[in-house]
């Protein structure tokens, strides 16, 4: 068994079969934790390069600290220090990467199929660290590793994800995935930013979080971006607070051991009251230390072997 | 690939562990802080066979530890397929301690090079040993056995095969013929 893929553009492509080798190589990587030399020889003389078009704490350093734990080269790039802003154009800039030796390229970027565009534009190996509204792959898999690891299966619990799922990729590749490890997926959140043909996805939908949260498994609390009121899809954050907000109180329909996950950065308060992030439930901070052992697993996975062998991007 | 002969069997496996725990017991005086560690994947029951039979020689329990060494190889960049990584477990500090690394065939000594590596970021052991059922030679590195099972002589068409009860259903040792062989 392993990733056919020369890419990971999102989890759409991924079988079952696939997302399990992530998450079961996952498993021994996080052990490093543990250890006081953080250091696999594995990936000794490969390059991973950043390249982030969007701010990013998390993403970013967990995957320089995953690559530098595997004993890679990582090297950042940040879109305003660099040629972009003098006009080069993202696949040149992608050349170029490779040109200087990049094995790997992670590209976060504001506009859906970057990923892509890179990526049959290289022969390096592309991870997509978000896309626009299309999907965040590495997110979705740390949170599927998380939920099997506190709740020892997927298969049949009930998920609530609530929020902005229409500008959202952390729901999109996390519906995708549950939905594909046999989870039941509700989501929650104003008819405005619900995007069409949910339905199509097999997710249930919900306007109203009380009952999307009866005997639910687990919760993923998506952040909510204040700039989407002042474009008016929803009135107030006020009212936002009032109808989605999660409070210990609003949790008590769900399951007694209900888990609480966010991706971050959280709008304390907001979305989430900060004692439901501090509540013995969450797994917030959890959930960082498992996205350095799922991009730990993906770099392994995706470093060996010739790339011409496997197939190209979709 | 095909069977060629088989060069041990149930029994000869048992004496063979049997005089291995002793061997291990005379050569560290005591078992006092000797500690084994298997090398997955056979070296794991084969460590767990040794730990019983020093414990009956000496009367006390000799600690197992499990060693992964995937993430060690040195052949990751040139192989297809990426081999599964399973979890390390070392239940005990190894700092100052004897480790006996078990495992189940000695060839060009690649597997025990990144054992080594792999142990070594664990901590730094006072000893270590290397104990083997089958020593096959072709040696690509400066690594010897202390403690050896059977010494057999082989050509490199030929692959050496220990099966175990516990992850194949029988204890034998065979040789077979590689198929893509000329």
């Amino acid at each position: 068994m392993s990733l056919r893929h020369k890419d990971l553009l999102g989890l759409e492509p991924l079988s079952s079969e696939e997302i399990a080798l992530v998450l079961d190589t996952a498993e021994p990587c996080k052990q490093i934790f543990d250890r006081q030399v953080k250091k696999f020889p594995t990936l000794r003389g490969k390059v991973i390069v950043n390249l982030f078009y969007e701010a990013s704490t998390r993403t970013r350093t967990s995957f320089e600290v995953a690559g530098k734990w595997m004993s890679a080269d990582v090297v950042n790039i940040s879109a305003s220090a660099s040629s972009v802003t003098k006009g080069e154009s993202l696949t040149d800039t992608a050349k170029t990467l490779e040109a200087l030796g990049a094995d790997v390229v992670v590209i976060r970027h504001r506009h859906a199929g970057a990923a892509h565009l890179i990526a049959r534009a290289v022969r390096a190996r592309v991870i997509n660290a978000g896309d626009g509204w299309h999907e965040h792959p590495t997110q979705g898999l740390l949170d599927l590793f998380t939920i099997r690891e506190k709740k020892g299966r997927i298969q049949g619990l009930t998920v609530v994800i609530v929020g902005d799922i229409l500008h959202s990729r952390v729901a999109r590749s996390n519906i995708i995935g549950l939905t594909k490890l046999g989870a039941r997926v509700r989501v929650a959140g104003p008819p405005t930013l619900m995007p069409l043909g949910l339905r199509e996805l097999g997710v249930e939908v919900y306007h109203d979080l009380d009952a999307a949260l009866e005997g639910a498994d687990v919760i993923n609390v998506l952040r909510i971006q204040r700039e989407r009121q002042k474009k008016g899809l929803f009135p107030s954050l006020r009212e936002y607070v009032r109808l989605y907000g999660v409070t210990k109180e609003r949790l008590r329909r769900a399951k007694e051991d209900v888990m609480i996950m966010h991706p971050g950065p959280a709008n304390l308060g907001v979305e989430i009251a900060q004692d439901v992030v501090e509540d013995e439930r969450s797994v917030v901070r959890e959930q960082v230390k498992n996205g350095v052992a799922v991009r730990m697993a993906l770099l392994y996975l995706m470093s060996g072997g010739e790339p011409r062998e496997l197939q190209p991007a979709d | 690939m095909k069977p060629k002969a088989e060069i041990m069997d149930a029994d000869q496996i048992r004496r063979a562990i049997t005089r291995i725990a002793h061997e291990i017991v005379e050569a560290n005086k005591g078992i006092q802080d000797v500690r084994l560690v298997g090398i997955r994947t056979r070296g794991v029951p084969l460590a767990r066979r040794l730990a019983q039979r020093v414990e009956a020689i000496e009367g006390t329990a000799c600690p197992v530890g499990i060693l992964d060494i995937t993430l060690y190889r040195d052949d990751l960049t040139t192989i297809a397929h990426q081999p599964i990584v399973h979890k390390t477990e070392i239940p005990f500090a190894i700092d100052d301690k004897i480790i006996v690394l078990v495992d189940d065939v000695l060839f060009t000594g690649r597997t025990v090079r990144a054992a080594l590596d792999a142990l070594m970021d664990l901590g730094r052991p006072r000893r270590v040993q290397l104990a083997v059922m089958v020593d096959r030679g072709h040696r690509e590195l400066p690594i010897r056995a202390d403690f050896v099972g059977k010494n057999v002589p082989t050509s490199l068409e030929e692959v050496v095969q220990v099966e175990l009860v516990e992850t194949d259903g029988v204890d034998r040792v065979r040789i077979m013929q590689r198929s893509d062989a000329r």
